[in-house]
């Protein structure tokens, strides 16, 4: 049913539109919803899918939004949305709202709608497809599940997606449960065939093959970050279930089971407890870390707050710890399925005293992975605590992603250790003794010599010798190494990525983790206005001399990210003494990743505002 | 404080079988009061560890925070030990355990610390029968904080201040029973003669391993109207058995006591043999522990000796299936899938 009354201010628009799917929470949609941004991708177009769900397991609505865009323009869009398919009459008046004027409303007509709900200014692609199902399928839950299969053969007809690759997508989907094929084929089938004989098909807004999508790989960041942990060595897990975390020790579970047992013995080369809360669970990775062996613990907001006192213990008693962080909107429970990057000061100076911490900033599923890897290597390295700082959006959603890369050559750095060898031919050994001026100190491990190297590890003040002492030169000395070993840290984390000097602009960009998404499109609206940027993402914490100097060489910065108190810009300021009123903060906190149209708004204006006063001086 | 003791050693001293003396299980000097009864519970360990001929490094000492964990400073010099924080020392054990499952693991905690802050980690490792010996140093008071009432202390009994512990209170051992301890015990940090055999058996034991050890606090919890002072425990202590631990290598050359005994055979080959004093005493029966420990303690008294022990039990790492080897000792090449196989991971994304 084309609207008559639309009058059609949309041109045709290829591969550069958002599709946004409503549904019910625990309704089986988002296998559906995948698959229809998989096809997308493998029609060789660049996309990306955002899950915006509620904190609820049944019931509640969810969305799904699918940007399609060529141009690499994958963060979230905002705005209204060119087709939205209404499969959840809770969320219908919301939806019809959403969808931009001319645009597109997908809903199940088996059910007349009041009239009073429609607009008259989008288009109406009604489909029964309840009653088709009703009429198709005999099992309840078969009834349920392809109602979601229909609409995505639907929009196939509509969209001009090529049937064949949803059909090849079928066909790996369920590779082993080959009975589930035929039915989802024809259930494609059947949406696909309404929609080519109810519509006219395709629409104006629709798909064409590209060949953009290389090497690329479409996935999730948890699952990244899980697997770059059995890449880099991780045996011991401590974890207390949190979303959105969790999947991040399921990922790293599910791979050990497969790539982790001993085929002789069927043991397992892998130990993950589930812990009662997130004190035992850091407590465990604390513990194996103490011991040598690699761990790591996964968790998010109120998971972080009560690790407190143990990452001071870690970063006192000199732990490797890796602890993967997946923000979402707090304070307190917050908005617990909502993204945030919320916890950059509360990971930096954990716990009380003098505390920092390591902490690296992914922007992809791809350094997800690598990060993942390195913590460990860092971790060990500098016999301190590392904290992964991902988040909702980059860990629960699927992204468009380079691959995941690891180099068999690679081996894994455990830092100072002494052998039993080493032991041996040690004169004296001292547990906090700087030998080689780095402020990293030479551990040994229980069970290595039988005289030599015991020592007592402690969160308590102590002397080289790691002597309980309370004498002030020898906790001067020793927060003094620590500060020194911070610093040789910024020499081993990642450095910033910058891309600048190509336009001679005094204007810097400075923005970290997710937000990388939005920041392509971010300089191309600006550059459109006028305004060439430089860009500056940071990757780590402590920060490197790279990022001094990006600010000190740009007239004017912008930090931008995702909470509300500018937490990325008080660090910067406060770690490299920078006055604060050389940062200008973009913030967006309100639980959905940052669009480009905002920091653009933002950074437009402040601009704007700037030109009359230079007048004016 | 602690201080290094002088390495001089008398040549009368007796070995054990790793050519080692008892000085060569000590630790620093004691810095508790005198009179400490857990200077009492670092001795009796470190008779136990030296006579059963423990090789020094491959024991780990693990505590939290108070006096009581602070005496694994004071014996065995020669172990790697982690005085982690407060409450919080069975999650640091079990992340060791899980790390080398091959050490062993001597525990020392504080009625305050695992009663009360710790209780949650302590009915946590409890039930995941991770293979450790866990010893309380049960003083009825925080020493470190100067005498407050802790969740041990017997109701309407007043600490030094006056102040009087108006609930009831958690027996560990109880707790320990209920929750699956494979080996459950008290005992009183003055009975050197039951304490060290005790040790001495939970180290052998292949499990969890609980033992309650009745400390007093002198310098806080040993006046009159204490159930936890010294004199008051002398009075009513009263025990099931006299245990005796003979190691695997020993034969059982001992008379044959009169009376009933019982021996029970521990998964390395040494055996517990118990001494029935109480006709009614059976070590197997969990539920009857639990029974006996609360009707002693109706009557006034304080039931020591060993309350319970499974000898097959199975531990965390027989239910998690870990491989043999030490999870700090597999090798890169087992640990990391490699270049090919993620090749096909990044496919199964596409
Ligand atoms: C998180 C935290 N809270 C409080 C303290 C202070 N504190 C140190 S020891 C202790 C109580 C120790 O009592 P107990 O475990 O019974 O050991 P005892 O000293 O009696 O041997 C307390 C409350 C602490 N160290 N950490
Ligand atoms: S205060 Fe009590 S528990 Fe602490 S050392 Fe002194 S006697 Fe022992």
């Amino acid at each position: 049913m084309i609207n008559e009354n639309v009058e059609d201010n949309t041109s045709t628009k290829i591969n550069d539109f958002v599709v946004k799917f409503a549904n019910t929470n625990g309704t089986g949609s988002a296998s559906a919803n995948n698959m229809f941004a998989k096809a997308i991708m493998r029609m060789g177009i660049p996309v990306s899918a955002k899950n915006i769900f509620p904190s609820n397991i049944q019931g509640a609505p969810t969305w799904y939004e699918v940007r399609i865009n060529e141009n690499e323009f994958l963060g979230r869009r905002g705005g209204k949305t060119e087709i939205i398919v209404a499969m959840n009459a809770q969320s219908f008046i919301e939806d019809i709202e959403d969808v931009v004027s001319g645009g597109y409303l997908l809903f199940d007509s088996s059910k007349q709608i009041p009239a009073d709900l429609l607009r008259d200014d989008i288009n109406y692609l009604g489909i029964p497809i309840s009653s088709m199902c009703l009429k198709e399928f005999q099992n309840p839950r078969q009834r349920q599940l392809f109602k979601n299969v229909i609409y995505v053969g639907a929009l196939a007809a509509l969209l001009d997606i090529e049937f064949g690759v949803l059909k090849t997508l079928v066909g790996d989907q369920f590779k082993g449960k080959e009975k589930l094929i035929t039915p989802n084929v024809y259930a494609l089938e059947l949406g696909f065939q309404y929609a080519s004989n109810h519509f006219s098909c395709p629409l104006n807004f629709k798909v064409q093959r590209r060949d953009l999508i290389g090497n690329r790989i479409m996935v999730d960041g948890n699952t990244g970050s899980g697997l770059g942990a059995v890449y880099g060595g991780a045996t011991v897990v401590g974890w207390y279930p949190i979303t959105p975390s969790t999947s991040v020790v399921e990922k790293f579970a599910s791979y050990c089971q497969r790539l982790r047992i001993d085929p002789a013995t069927g043991k397992k080369n892998f130990a993950i407890v589930q812990a009662e809360d997130e004190l035992a669970a850091i407590g465990m990775a604390i513990g194996a870390g103490w011991n040598g062996a690699r761990s790591f613990t996964a968790t998010s907001g109120p998971g972080i707050s009560l690790m407190a006192e143990f990452l001071g213990l870690a970063y006192f008693a000199e732990i490797p710890v890796v602890l993967i962080n997946i923000q979402r909107a707090g304070p307190s429970t917050g908005m617990p399925t909502r993204t945030q990057q919320s916890d950059v000061l509360a990971c930096a100076y954990a716990s009380h005293g003098d505390t920092k911490h390591v902490l690296l900033f992914p922007e992809s599923p791809a350094e997800c992975f690598e990060h993942s890897a390195l913590a460990f290597d860092l971790s060990d390295r500098l016999q301190t605590p590392v904290i992964i700082m991902s988040d909702l959006d980059l860990g629960m959603n699927d992204h468009l992603s380079a691959p995941f890369i690891w180099n068999d050559k690679q081996k894994y750095d455990l830092g100072k250790v002494l052998s039993i060898r080493e032991l041996d031919n040690t004169e004296s050994f001292g547990r906090y003794r700087d030998v080689d001026g780095d402020g990293i100190c030479y551990r040994t491990f229980a069970g290595t010599h039988p005289n030599k190297g015991a020592f007592f590890t402690r969160g308590t003040s102590r002397n080289e010798d790691a002597i309980y002492s309370e004498k002030s030169a020898d906790y001067v000395d020793n927060m003094r190494r620590l500060e020194r070993k911070f610093a040789t840290a910024a020499t081993l984390i990642p450095k910033a990525e910058i891309s600048s000097g190509l336009q001679n602009t005094q204007i810097g960009l400075i923005y970290y983790g997710s937000t990388a998404q939005a920041i392509g499109e971010t300089k191309h609206i600006l550059h459109k206005q006028g305004i060439p940027v430089d860009l500056m993402r940071i990757k780590g914490f402590p920060f490197g001399s790279e990022i001094k100097k990006f600010i000190e060489q740009h007239e004017q910065i912008f930090v931008i990210e995702q909470n509300r108190d500018a937490q990325m810009r008080t660090l910067l300021s406060t770690e490299l003494n920078i006055d604060p009123n050389c940062l200008t903060s973009v913030v967006c906190f309100d639980g959905l990743s940052i669009t480009a149209k905002q920091i653009s708004n933002d950074i437009i204006q402040v601009i704007e505002q700037q030109i009359p006063n230079q007048e004016v001086v | 404080m602690s201080f290094a003791k002088s390495k001089f050693r008398h040549k009368s001293l007796p070995v054990n079988d790793l050519g080692l003396t008892y000085r060569d299980y000590e630790g620093a000097i004691s810095t508790l009061c005198a009179g400490c009864g857990h200077d009492s519970i670092s001795s009796a360990i470190i008779h136990a560890c030296a006579e059963l001929s423990i090789e020094p490094h491959k024991i780990a000492k693990m505590s939290g925070i108070g006096c009581s964990s602070k005496a694994p400073n004071y014996f065995l010099n020669n172990s790697h030990g982690f005085n982690t924080v407060h409450g919080r020392m069975p999650s640091v054990t079990t992340g060791a355990n899980l790390a080398n499952k091959d050490l062993t693991y001597l525990a020392m905690s504080g009625d305050g610390d695992s009663a009360s802050i710790g209780l949650g980690q302590f009915a946590h490792v409890v039930r995941r029968q991770l293979n450790m010996v866990y010893m309380v140093a049960n003083n009825g008071v925080y020493g470190l904080t100067k005498g407050q009432l802790a969740a041990t202390s017997d109701r309407g009994v007043k600490n030094k201040t006056g102040d009087t512990s108006l609930f009831n209170d958690i027996d560990l051992c109880t707790m320990a029973l209920q929750l699956g301890a494979s080996f459950v015990a008290r005992c009183f940090s003055g009975d050197k003669a039951q304490l060290v055999p005790i040790i001495k058996a939970a180290i052998a034991h292949q499990g969890f391993a609980f033992i309650d050890i009745i400390s007093p606090c002198v310098t806080f919890n040993n006046h009159p109207g204490s159930t936890r002072s010294y004199d008051y425990v002398q009075e009513h202590v009263t025990t099931g058995a006299v245990t005796d631990f003979v190691p695997i290598k020993e034969e059982i050359t001992a008379q044959i006591p009169e009376g009933e005994f019982e021996d029970i055979c521990l998964h390395d080959g040494s055996v517990i043999r118990i001494h029935k004093l109480d006709k009614g005493y059976d070590t197997s029966n969990r539920l009857k522990a639990m029974t006996d420990v609360e009707e002693h303690k109706q009557r006034g008294e304080i039931l020591t000796g060993l309350l319970y022990l499974n000898p097959t039990a199975s531990t965390f790492h027989e239910l998690n299936n870990t491989a043999d080897t030490p999870m700090n000792q597999v090798k890169q090449d087992l640990l990391c899938p490699g270049e090919r196989v993620l090749g096909s991971i990044n496919d199964s994304f596409r």
